[in-house]
């Protein structure tokens, strides 16, 4: 049951990435950094039963660059919170690196998520009377690390992002997309499996929108995998591969010059994709 | 997560939010504060009752021969008062029967005292002073030491010679800007001169005892100190050696059974007082205070406690966002938990510790400005500081248990 092929998955289709999930159906195998099987999400509000995710299969490989995109409602939130192991589903399996992490315990999920996981999100989320440096130092002060090999981590992740100069300076001294880059150096000082990005141009104008995904592109390039959720498309544009989700199910899996045809119209409307 | 990342991080809470971390500190810091304040003073007058009032009283070595206990403190029981008044006192005759009991090498003393009114030429009315009619080696046993003059004589104190030896205060009021030894003071309408002055031997508790006159207890004076004139308030013994102290009590009891003509199943009717006899209402007392001492303060505590407990929820609830931050970078619930129980602690170790500077402060301001004394315990120091620390641990409980279960995602979406 544990063997799928190596190689090339063509994921252009609904149909082919149904082929990937037969494929994948069984244990996934190391290449595969996310493997979902029918994960289900459902919320008990006041009684009535919100479902947020209906049963979704995806499966992603080390080095790929996905954009989950959908309208708000779509449950891509739900997603990304499943997949980056802060909530469970209600139903299915999620494989993250060989693990199954599904049924976890609330510890365990929280090992997960320092060692495989780094987050950036929308508003940032630093700890506003941290420096950058502590900031970065978090996710390490979670692993146990030492403090001296924490600094020293912790800066060179910041030099990373180009900003060892404002290492000492508190989040409300920096810029927005000084910010975003502290989170990032946070996200990935652990050198985490998938780098998940929720929203992460949503608080920042055009212009450091565009730097900030080319932070993205390159450490694709570096081979980071790299998860980003967003309703803009102009932003999804810039993913090798784009998941749209809709009503809780996934409507298309495309890769990036797919995407870009089909998108093209829109996109050149809001000014064009950089890089 | 490391123990000092912890403290770190909630000094730093303390430095950024100074006011409201000192109002969050004031009860646990008030409470330690007395408790130290009130121990030490109790601490200060034990080693004060232990060394200094009653090692002047009874000096080492010794017991007093009495028909009651003259240090008589606490509650008493009137029955026990009414037994005191019955009892026969001590007469002069008796001081020769019990002193021939004692082993070889015990020293001896009679005393009879009473306040009378002295006076003198060169000064003013006639004022009140301490006066002791004594016999044997009452200055030896007292260890008091003649800075002026001399002791009497064995025929002065044989003779009843009308001289005296006074306290320092008893030259300062009758003879002022001069030398007493050799001028006459009078007491009872008559003349007795001055052969020798004492050392100052201080005050305890406000009083002075240095407003004293010692006279032969053959002297006319003794007639005045009490309703017969053959009755003595004291015989003091002092014996070489700790070890021969019951086998001389001993002796006397015996003595002083015979010469009252008790049956065996009768109770003594006189009293033979010691230093520890002396001092067990004492640490009776002493008990009650220390208790007191803890008991109130302890009640600062509980209201600091409440406080902390209260400002670790609202700590909780405003940075329920760090929390899921904290959450989603990999933090588990004890490490939640352990953050905000050591907040609390540290903030209320650090109150305790200033509890503890100013209470060491208050209760020296206390020794300063009134007589009562005051010694700092090492261990009051102690139980201050770890009872801060367990009281922020204990109301720190609930808020940081809060804390640990938050979901990450509800965590993260508060603003």
């Amino acid at each position: 049951m544990s063997q799928f092929t190596e190689g090339e998955v063509p994921l252009s289709t609904t149909a082919e990435r149904q082929a990937v999930t037969a494929q994948t159906g069984a244990t996934p195998g190391r290449d595969w950094v996310i493997v979902t099987r029918g994960i289900k999400r459902e919320y008990d509000m006041g009684g009535e039963i919100v479902r947020a995710l209906r049963g979704v299969d995806i499966a992603i490989r080390r080095n790929e660059y996905v954009a989950i995109m959908g309208p708000s409602g779509s449950g891509k939130s739900t997603l990304m919170n499943l997949i980056g192991c802060l909530d469970t589903p209600s139903a299915g399996e999620y494989w993250l690196n060989g693990t199954l992490v599904s049924s976890m315990k609330d510890d365990e999920l929280a090992r997960i998520r320092n060692k495989e996981i780094g987050f950036v999100f929308q508003t940032f989320n630093l700890l506003p009377r941290a420096t950058a440096l502590h900031n970065v130092e978090l996710p390490l002060v979670y692993a146990g690390m030492s403090a001296k090999q924490r600094r020293e981590t912790a800066a060179e992740a910041l030099d990373r992002v180009q900003l060892t100069s404002r290492m000492h300076h508190k989040p409300n001294e920096l810029s927005g997309g000084q910010r975003q880059r502290v989170a990032i150096a946070r996200a990935l000082v652990n050198k985490p499996s998938i780098l998940l990005a929720d929203e992460p141009t949503g608080n920042l104008d055009s212009q450091t929108s565009q730097e900030i995904m080319k932070v993205f592109e390159s450490l694709a390039d570096q081979g980071q995998t790299v998860i980003m959720v967003t309703h803009e498309q102009d932003i999804a544009a810039h993913a090798r591969r784009v998941v749209a989700l809709h009503d809780g199910q996934v409507s298309s899996d495309t890769r990036r010059e797919r995407f870009l045809e089909e998108h093209a119209s829109a996109i050149v409307a809001k000014g064009g994709v950089v890089g | 997560m490391l123990f000092i990342e912890a403290i770190r991080l909630a000094l730093n809470t303390i430095r950024a939010q100074k006011l409201k971390s000192f109002f969050t500190l004031l009860g646990v810091c008030i409470g330690v504060m007395f408790l130290i304040a009130v121990v030490s003073i109790v601490e200060g007058m034990g080693r004060y009752m232990e060394k200094d009032l009653i090692g002047k009283l009874i000096g080492v070595n010794s017991f007093e021969l009495r028909h009651r206990p003259n240090i008589n403190m606490g509650d008493m029981d009137p029955s026990v008062w009414e037994e005191y008044r019955r009892r026969p006192r001590l007469y002069h005759d008796d001081v020769r029967p019990v002193v021939d009991a004692l082993p070889a090498g015990t020293r001896w003393a009679v005393v009879s005292d009473n306040t009378l009114p002295i006076s003198s030429r060169y000064s003013g009315g006639p004022r009140n002073a301490q006066i002791s009619a004594v016999e044997g080696d009452y200055f030896a046993i007292r260890r008091f030491v003649i800075v002026e003059g001399r002791e009497f004589t064995p025929q002065e104190l044989e003779m009843g010679t009308p001289v005296v030896i006074i306290g320092q205060d008893v030259v300062k009021r009758l003879f002022p800007g001069l030398s007493a030894v050799g001028r006459e003071l009078r007491m009872g309408g008559l003349p007795y001169t001055v052969v020798g002055v004492l050392e100052s031997q201080g005050s305890a508790i406000g009083i002075s005892f240095d407003n004293q006159v010692f006279a032969p207890w053959q002297s006319p004076v003794h007639r005045l100190l009490n309703r017969v004139p053959q009755i003595i308030d004291a015989v003091i013994v002092q014996v070489p050696t700790a070890s021969q102290m019951t086998e001389a009590q001993e002796r006397v009891r015996q003595v002083m059974r015979t010469r009252h003509k008790l049956r065996p199943a009768q109770p003594d009717n006189f009293s033979v007082q010691t230093a520890e006899s002396a001092l067990e209402f004492w640490n009776k007392i002493k008990r009650y205070l220390v208790l007191a001492g803890i008991a109130l303060p302890a009640i600062g505590l509980v209201v600091g406690a409440i406080v902390i407990m209260n400002i670790m929820l609202v700590a909780v609830a405003e940075r329920t966002r760090e929390i899921g931050i904290r959450k989603a970078l990999g933090a588990r619930r004890a490490d939640i938990l352990t953050q905000f129980l050591i907040e609390a602690a540290t903030l209320s170790t650090v109150g305790a510790a200033l509890g503890v500077a100013l209470g060491i402060g208050l209760a020296k301001l206390i020794s300063a400005v009134s007589p009562l004394p005051a010694t700092v315990a090492p261990w009051s120091v102690a139980v201050g500081v770890a009872l801060g620390a367990g009281v922020g641990i204990i109301s720190g409980v609930y808020p940081a248990s809060r804390a640990s279960m938050l979901d990450p995602i509800a965590a993260l979406r508060q603003e």
